[in-house]
């Protein structure tokens, strides 16, 4: 079955428009550029932050709590001092007058309690890996080994680990004020009326583990100081937003700070932070006048570097018996964690608006508790609040296909928003500007040979093969592109979402495209080179972009939330074209034509109905120059631009998961994997399809292996790769990809952003997947990840149809307990 | 991620070496040997051991390499993984050792990794221990006072730990060569490619005109050292291996049935070969679905085996 799949198929399309170097029209935009970064990432030609080395260099090492919870009561870093090659040992109490809080910027409600988060604790630690004293030394290695002399005496406190316990009266309380962090309400339609006798209500609790993002880079923090101003290098997706934060947290001026993120070795969010670690190195900088460097360790990382997912959510689902949703409801429990980190709260309401998914209905209701337990806090991770959200609706409507014996995409089809319908205002209040489910459907369907695979479904049933097959399906759309500012603001973030572009085209005819976005690993070198190529008519190899240190690339929003393409990408679009009025002007006056005579096309100024023209190259050397220019000209060819996008833009797709289980030891093996995405206008398919792929790769990761697993304490235990569980190649199925092109109607290129896309739609898909094929044992839910125990356990504990659980091996879930 | 400080020794024969631990003993010291480094330096980095010094035997002459001895194979102890799994002896004459081999963790690890580190390192969850014992194969342990035979059943004595005493180095094992009416399987249950093993079965099974005459089966993981399936090697023999239809139990049936509801024989027996184990519980198993495991990975270890 998998063989008449054409794997390669998209592949060799894209490698043949490489070779051939089409397209037709000559345009850069559309064509698969082998990205133009790569090599130097590649080869390891680069600067991380891990290999810069300064005169004079320092090292820091962090002792970290090994408690969840517990009362300081004595630190004594006396003895590390005496090691050799300690310059400095130091505890919280020494950062105390000048450390600050770590920031929260996204107060979510009025309600909200952001508790004070000292970058390195002096009285109370929170979670197992809070940093309570440092090392500063001349090495690395003396300063960890410099750690071991330093004792910290701890009286232990109640950790607190379960939300629903957390909540409960008389639970130990992770801060003074209490363990509920903000509670968030939304509604839309009257969810009363939709679900009162309703024919059909669907009730499942999901759980989303709680995930560790595992970027290749670990984090790395440089600081250096000149005694009046500050350099911070950091691994960080956000060295704009770092830098005012830093600003903010430690007092130090924003005009005197740089912050400079080299090529950074991807985030998924991770790096979407303000560290502890970033604001100790600085002030260590700061105090003892040397530069500073610290790397985590992967171990470490696990421990330290924020948390993703962690929620409960209830949903409800009201539907007639034909199949139409009446209305949804949500209930979350989000796990903040011990403190609210950068956006920590507001991520599970980034999910707020996408419960009702691509479908029509009445009614919606969300609300949303935030709680502080004593694990390590949780923030962004690729998706955020998407891919729980997608998930939870995906897997709900699969529950109401299988409670009306209807096939799953026959009820979707009942009730998705059909392509004659956009812009369409969905009952959570955004607008959706564009999209075709039917056709991404329908081009997946094909692809992965649905009605084919149903049939041998039928046939294992019947057969009884201890092999069992599933189909599940993932009809996601998402919200992306962030953000306008306006809706920033009305959900109380306390930043903008606009992108900043700057484009010089330098006295050669170079161009020089200064970005605020910020990449570690998504390629806009290549990317933003090919927009600024057909915009100026230049060619991609003069096309340098620049981006990632404050002081190049002065202002920015950086980048996250598949924000870049359509908010920084449209920036040097805008950017571009400003250049491009500008230099019409100077061709109109040194062709001594009207400005409206003057037309552009391919790189050259001509007036129209005449051979004669400027290229853009003559155009800038004469701007350079500036012996003959209009009047008022100032004597640049450039341009600055900052966007403000006016919606979100909403990628979507089908994504199709066939998965056999084998029911004797419960292991799952994905046999074809489809997803047809629909990401509007593609600038680079290149690019696109290595976001897709990675994308899927790490929501079949959540669906099947990863998962941050802390014991009864709050130790965390998957502190290593061995225990928690990252698929490699190996794991993973050949990936069918394909597109529908459905422009978005709300910016210029058409684009939609795919960074998360693949996240958001593959965990749904697989776990659908898995529950399809053991329908047949009474199954209709397996938590996640579905590692072998556990759907073993649950086909243990389950009772198919005509049978007693007994006599099945007493295995359930409930026996052993959850570990 | 950083190992506390430790000396380094290379010493330039087996002699020295045998010297050097004979003497670190003798002084107290807590050294150990290294070889390929893929279990100690992890164990080191992570701070989880503090040798006072590694005896670097990686480039002694004479411990590394494969020789067909007549009735049995020699592996040196300081072949590597890629070696062994590259060595046409290996495959032709112990294939049991080259399956396992094959399974064992990715291609850079198999570089540098070591047949005598596996053994003498004696994780309960590597591969090669229980081939071993499958096997019954031979230690050959050399010190400062001379040579010795530990045979594989009596080599793993507890949780990393074995018979070798202090100052000894393993330099080799004997493999026994097995018949032509033998066969071979090494069934490896993990979650991802590149893993150790939740559990591994090595099987081997001598077949006579269709039944198992006899079956010695080795156990990854199910204890604190590599175990012999015994009670299931015990119930194998003599069954006929012909009739199993190799499919697990239907939706409702009891465990270990066939689908078609008959009772297989085979799948009885391997129904025991948990028996005497002491599973351990980690967050990719707990014991009761390792036995499980054990139980369902024999019957399909040996039914290759003797296929
Ligand atoms: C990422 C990773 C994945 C792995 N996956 C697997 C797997 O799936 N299956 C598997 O079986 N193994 C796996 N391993 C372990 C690998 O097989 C190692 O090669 C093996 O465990 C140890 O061999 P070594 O030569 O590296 O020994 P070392 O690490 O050098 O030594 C291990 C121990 O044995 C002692 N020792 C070594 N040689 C001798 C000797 N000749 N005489 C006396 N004592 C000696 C040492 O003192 C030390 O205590 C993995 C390792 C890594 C790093």
């Amino acid at each position: 079955m998998t063989e008449q799949l054409d794997a390669g198929l998209v592949g060799r399309q894209i490698a043949e428009s490489d070779q051939l170097g089409d397209p037709k029209d000559g345009r850069e935009v559309g064509r698969a550029r082998r990205r133009k970064e790569d090599a130097r990432l590649i080869t390891g030609r680069t600067t991380w932050t891990d290999n810069i080395q300064l005169p004079g260099m320092l090292y820091v090492a962090f002792l970290r709590s090994p408690i969840a919870h517990a009362r300081i009561t004595r630190v004594d870093a006396s003895a590390a001092r005496a090691r050799p090659g300690v310059v400095a040992a130091l505890t919280g109490r020494d950062f105390a007058d000048e450390q600050g809080s770590l920031p929260c910027a996204w107060p979510v409600s009025e309600d909200v309690v952001i508790p004070d988060h000292p970058p390195m604790a002096s009285d109370e630690v929170r979670y197992v890996g809070e940093a309570v004293a440092c090392v500063v030394a001349t090495d690395r290695y003396k300063a960890v080994d410099a750690l071991e002399a330093i004792e910290v005496d701890y009286e232990p406190l109640e950790a607190v680990l379960d939300m629903t316990e957390a909540l409960a009266e008389g639970s130990p309380k992770v801060h003074e004020a209490g363990n509920q962090a903000f509670t968030w309400k939304f509604s839309g339609g009257d969810a009363e009326a939709a679900f009162r006798d309703a024919p059909v209500v669907i009730d499942r609790t999901y759980v989303q583990q709680r995930l560790i993002p595992t970027a290749m880079e670990p984090r790395a923090v440089v600081a250096t100081t000149d005694g009046g101003s500050f350099t911070v290098y950091s691994a960080t997706q956000i060295p704009h937003i770092l830098r005012v934060m830093l600003a903010l947290t430690t007092g130090i001026p924003e005009h005197r700070l740089r912050v400079i993120a080299p090529d950074v070795g991807g985030g998924f969010g991770s790096k979407l932070q303000v560290t502890a670690e970033e604001v100790l190195c600085l002030l260590l900088t700061r105090r003892l006048g040397k530069p500073v460097k610290w790397t985590e360790s992967r171990s470490e990382g696990n421990l330290t570097v924020h948390h993703g997912r962690d929620q409960i959510q209830k949903i409800s689902l009201a539907a007639e018996r034909d199949g139409r949703i009446r209305g949804v409801r949500v209930d979350l429990l989000a796990d903040m964690g011990a403190y609210l980190m950068l956006v920590t709260p507001g991520i599970p309401l980034l999910g707020a608006f996408m419960y009702n998914g691509i479908y029509k209905m009445d009614a919606y209701d969300f609300r949303c508790t935030g709680v502080f337990t004593t694990k390590m806090p949780t923030d962004a991770y690729r998706g955020a609040g998407r891919p729980e959200a997608t998930f939870a609706i995906e897997r709900t409507v699969d529950e109401l296909a299988h409670e009306l014996g209807m096939d799953p995409l026959e009820v979707r089809r009942r009730n998705w928003i059909t392509h004659q319908e956009f812009p369409y205002a969905t009952i959570a209040g955004l607008t959706y500007d564009s999209g075709n489910y039917e056709a991404a459907t329908d081009r997946a369907m094909a692809l992965l040979g649905y009605d084919k695979l149903r049939a041998e479904q039928a046939d294992r049933r019947d057969r009884r093969d201890p092999v069992q097959l599933g189909i599940g399906v993932s009809t996601y759309t998402e919200m992306c592109g962030l953000a306008p500012s306006r809706v920033l603001g009305s959900l109380s973030y306390g930043a903008g979402g606009w992108e900043h572009a700057a484009v010089r085209v330098l006295p050669t005819g170079k161009v020089e495209v200064v970005t605020g976005s910020s990449a570690h690993g998504q390629g806009h070198e290549t990317a933003w080179s090919q927009i600024a190529a057909d915009a100026l008519g230049v060619p991609f190899e003069d096309v340098s972009v620049l981006h990632g240190d404050t002081a190049i690339a002065p202002q920015g929003m950086d980048t996250y939330g598949s924000r870049s393409l359509v908010v920084g990408g449209i920036a040097v679009l805008r950017a571009c074209e400003k250049v491009k009025a500008k230099a019409a002007e100077l061709a109109a006056h040194l062709l001594e034509a009207s400005p409206d005579d003057v037309e552009f096309s391919t790189g050259t100024f001509a007036v129209r109905g005449t051979s004669e023209g400027k290229t853009i190259q003559e155009l800038a050397l004469a701007a350079f120059a500036a012996h003959d220019l209009p009047e008022g000209f100032e004597p640049r060819l450039d341009a600055e631009v900052t966007f403000d996008p006016e919606n979100f833009s909403f990628p979507h797709g089908t994504h199709l998961c066939a998965a056999e289980v084998d029911t004797e030891t419960g292991m799952v093996r994905i046999r074809s994997y489809v997803a047809v995405d629909d990401v509007g206008h593609v600038v680079n398919p290149l690019i696109v399809e290595g976001q897709v792929h990675g994308g899927i790769a790490q929501g079949i990761a959540q669906a099947l292996f990863e998962e941050a697993v802390y014991d009864s304490d709050g130790n965390l235990l998957t502190t290593t790769m061995a225990d928690y569980l990252i698929p490699s190649a190996a794991d993973l199925p050949d990936f069918v990809t394909d597109r529908t092109e459905t422009p978005a109607a709300s910016n210029p290129l058409g684009v939609k952003g795919v960074g998360e896309a693949g996240t958001i739609a593959s965990t749904p898909a697989v776990v659908n997947a898995i529950v399809d094929a053991l329908r047949p044992y009474g199954v209709n839910d397996v938590p996640m990840p579905c590692t072998p125990e556990r759907v073993w356990r649950t086909l243990a504990g389950a009772a198919p149809p005509g049978s007693t659980a007994a006599g099945r091996g007493g295995a359930g879930e409930s026996e052993g307990g959850e570990r | 991620m950083i190992p506390a400080t430790f000396d380094y020794i290379r010493p330039a024969s087996l002699d020295e070496a045998c010297h050097v631990l004979r003497d670190a003993g003798d002084s107290g010291d807590d050294v150990k040997v290294l070889a390929g480094g893929q279990s100690l330096l992890p164990l080191l980095r992570l701070r989880l051991a503090y040798p006072s010094a590694l005896v670097d035997l990686g480039r002694l002459p004479g411990l590394r390499g494969v020789e067909d001895r007549g009735d049995h194979v020699f592996i040196g102890a300081l072949t590597t993984h890629d070696e062994v799994l590259r060595s046409p002896v290996v495959r032709e004459h112990v294939p049991l050792v080259a399956m396992a081999t094959a399974t064992v963790a990715d291609p850079a690890v198999r570089h540098r990794g070591t047949f005598g580190g596996s053994l003498a390192h004696a994780d309960p969850a590597g591969d090669l221990p229980a081939v071993a014992l499958a096997l019954d194969c031979v230690f050959i342990a050399r010190s400062a006072e001379g040579e010795r035979e530990i045979p594989a059943a009596e080599f793993f004595t507890d949780y990393l730990e074995t018979a070798l005493r202090p100052g000894e180095v393993l330099i080799g094992v004997r493999a026994p060569k097995l018949g032509a009416d033998w066969g071979f399987h090494y069934e490896k249950f993990t979650r991802t490619a590149q893993a150790w093993a939740i559990v591994g079965v090595a099987a081997a099974v001598r077949s006579e005109g269709g039944d198992i005459a006899e079956a010695r089966i080795g156990l990854t993981n199910m204890g604190p050292t590599p175990l012999r399936a015994q009670v299931a090697e015990e119930a194998l023999r003599g069954l006929g291996v012909a009739h199993g239809n190799g499919g697990g139990p239907a939706p409702g049936s009891a465990p270990g049935s066939a689908p078609d509801g008959a009772r297989d024989p085979v799948r009885d027996a391997c129904g025991q070969a948990a028996e005497g184990a002491s599973p351990p519980s980690d967050l990719h198993a707990r014991p009761d679905y390792r036995a499980h495991l054990a139980r369902v990975l024999t019957y399909r270890a040996v039914r290759a085996a003797s296929a």
